[in-house]
């Protein structure tokens, strides 16, 4: 029960996604175009955007970009497997998942339900690390006084993380954790959504203090 | 027996060089051993006759007076002839010989004219010159003259021109050798380039040419073997340009397929929800296309996967994984929980592609499902340098003679069985993504059970 913003040029796919989607119970905003869909993104404020990455004119990454500049509702992409690149483009602009088209509507409520979980929270716990505050009642992060804006995506990996301070997350763990995927799942969503988290929590992205790379293992928060 | 053909040109070379040294050296040494011994014993026996009218007395008293023995010794005695001269019991020698150093057969034969023998004496050779002058009235005493000459100078020429000889066979033997390396070497060594470009030909260097040089017979070979390099270059990329291309339109189509696809798919749950509440052959029907449709979306995305894996842009996202796991979780979200028995070390942590491997597991799982019989057991050991998954399935097996084949695209065992839900490309796909892992799967049967795929990759 999601209020969606669907963009995909394709009328056939468009009108597809969205009569299969209406009827899982969301409702959903449709759009041909990246320019139309940003529109309806300020003006809707849809809690999740799925976002087909040829667009005629604004393509996706582009949207996604543009979106992620004031809002950080989740975005799942509507890729081809063909364009590996995409993976890592789209992720790296902000996207919190992706999907490969054709894609069936099940497997598609499957993700939508996943980023759109709640992060779990411990009631009225609040950790200082520094000068980055995690306040997991509030859900709410700031650092040096100043609010962390994250997407859902990053607060559920940040909280996974900072859950087992010191102990080092597998990305299948972290994968099965935050995003509900299973082994086959893809862990250059792991390292893209690190990669994000860093440039937000870190005070240097490149020299990590808090989120530390284990070579060939995964992922450790380090409570410094 | 000598194979190589350097071996063999240099035996030719030797033994002609060899065999026509001795043949000219021998002659040339049998002329002049005959012309300087001739020259030798025509001097000594001319010296000889001569001394003897000189000083035998036209008639000789019988029996031979002793003084007359002596002076014929003296007139022929010289520093290298020693002289013995016998009549009757006297005996008169001057030099070194006695008459018993006289050869017997000379003895024997020694009549009025001169006779000769060559023989070895004190380890010298020695020219023996024999005749006999009768006494008047023929008594039977005569006087009996052995001369012998020393032939240690004309031996001592003759073993000069031996070992000059010698010298010379050996300068030859040498030069023949040098001539047959450098022969050997510009008809080898244009064949050996000629061996490398086409072994490089043959393994798959189309380029591979070799150069001409000169206008001999190896030059024309040389040039044989470009012109047919180049025309197998051409038809090679001809070939590949055509497959090329026929490749890009199979990845072409499929990808133009997806878009109408991607739509169908969207409502497939659509219409199989309702289709209980429309009219029986309206339900049918609609069931009939969102089950069609899925199988149609899986074989346009088996011929694009295997599209990228001929173009090469499938690429690898590896992670460590605990294999035990992987497989399980293949394993239970197909639902096949209860026929697939996995006995994987819980302990074995993979480094792989987690979603490429497990397109292999699904395929190699689901074919023993439904081509074998259930329960099929997934065996998994380690044992560097690689990781071996061995998936056992309890059917009949896969006859001999197909096994080759199982990996090739839309293969099918029986051509009459209908094609079921896989789009006859799962196999091959597995084996590019186990090959894209560096490693490879096997196919074949067990004893005793069904068949065997055993997928590898290095540890």
């Amino acid at each position: 029960m999601a209020a969606i913003l669907l963009v995909e040029d394709d009328p056939s796919v468009r009108t597809g996604l969205e009569l299969a989607l209406t009827r899982q119970g969301h409702s959903v905003t449709a759009c041909a175009t990246g320019e139309e869909g940003l529109e309806h993104a300020r003006a809707r404020r849809p809690e999740i955007v799925i976002l087909d990455v040829m667009l005629p004119g604004v393509d996706g990454f582009e949207v996604c970009r543009r979106v992620r500049r004031t809002d950080q509702m989740p975005i799942i992409l509507l890729t081809a497997r063909s364009d590996n690149l995409d993976v890592v483009i789209g992720l790296e602009a902000g996207a919190d998942d992706y999907v490969i088209k054709p894609v069936e509507p099940a497997v598609l409520d499957a993700r939508i339900r996943a980023v759109l979980r709640r992060a779990v929270g411990g009631a009225g716990d609040r950790s200082t690390y520094g000068d980055l505050v995690i306040d997991r009642g509030a859900l709410r992060v700031s650092r040096a006084g100043a609010d962390v804006n994250l997407t859902p995506t990053e607060l559920r990996l940040l909280l996974e993380l900072t859950r087992h301070p010191g102990q080092v997350l597998s990305r299948r763990h972290l994968l099965r954790e935050v995003w509900d995927h299973g082994y086959a799942g893809d862990s250059r969503l792991v390292d893209a959504t690190v990669q994000r988290l860093r440039a937000k929590v870190e005070a240097d992205a490149s020299a990590p203090a808090f989120i530390q790379t284990v070579r060939g293992f995964g992922y450790r928060f380090v409570a410094s | 027996m000598i194979t190589g053909l350097r071996g063999r040109m240099f035996a030719s070379f030797i033994v002609a060089c060899l065999a026509s040294t001795a043949f000219v050296a021998g002659i040339g040494y049998v002329l002049v051993r005959r012309a300087v011994l001739q020259r030798a014993q025509d001097a000594v026996l001319v010296e000889t006759r001569d001394t003897l009218a000189r000083v035998v007395p036209g008639t000789l008293a019988d029996p031979v007076p002793d003084d007359t023995l002596r002076d014929v010794a003296q007139a022929l005695v010289r520093p290298d002839r020693a002289v013995v001269v016998t009549a009757g019991d006297d005996t008169v020698s001057a030099g070194e010989f006695g008459v018993q150093d006289v050869p017997p057969s000379l003895v024997s034969r020694a009549e009025d004219g001169l006779y000769f023998q060559r023989v070895e004496l004190r380890r010298a050779p020695w020219l023996v010159v024999a005749t006999r002058v009768y006494t008047a009235g023929r008594g039977s005493s005569p006087l009996s003259v052995y001369v012998f000459a020393s032939l240690a100078k004309e031996r001592a020429d003759l073993d000069g021109i031996q070992r000059a000889l010698i010298r010379a066979g050996a300068l030859t033997l040498l030069l023949a050798l040098v001539l047959a390396v450098l022969l050997g070497q510009s008809v080898l060594r244009p064949l050996r380039r000629l061996g490398r470009a086409a072994r490089a030909l043959g393994t798959g260097d189309l380029g591979a040419r070799v150069e001409v040089r000169g206008r001999d017979e190896l030059a024309d070979v040389a040039r044989a073997f470009n012109e047919s390099a180049a025309s197998l270059e051409f038809t090679v990329h001809e070939l590949r340009r055509l497959e090329a291309g026929a490749r890009r339109f199979a990845a072409d189509v499929s990808h133009e397929l997806r878009t109408p696809i991607a739509a169908m798919t969207a409502v497939t749950d659509v219409l199989e929800e309702d289709a209980a509440a429309l009219p029986a052959d309206t339900g049918t029907a609609a069931r009939l296309i969102a089950g069609q449709t899925r199988r149609l979306n899986a074989l346009v995305e088996d011929l694009l996967e295997i599209s990228r894996m001929d173009a090469g842009t499938a690429q690898l996202v590896l992670d460590e994984v605990p294999l035990a796991d992987l497989v399980r979780e293949c394993v239970t979200t197909r639902g096949w929980a209860d026929q697939v028995v996995v006995e994987v070390p819980p302990d074995l942590r993979v480094r792989l592609d987690p979603r490429r491997f497990d397109v292999i597991l699904a395929n190699l799982i689901g074919n023993g499902l439904s081509h074998g019989a259930p329960p099929v057991r997934v065996i998994a050991r380690s044992g560097p340098p690689r990781v071996e998954v061995r998936v056992i399935d309890q059917g009949k097996g896969i006859p001999e003679e197909l096994l080759p084949k199982v990996f090739g695209r839309f293969f099918k065992a029986d051509p009459a069985r209908p094609a079921g839900q896989g789009s006859g490309l799962g196999l091959a796909i597995a084996q590019a993504n186990a090959a894209l892992h560096g490693g490879g799967i096997e196919a074949a049967n067990a004893p005793g059970c069904g068949a065997v795929f055993t997928v590898w990759i290095p540890a």
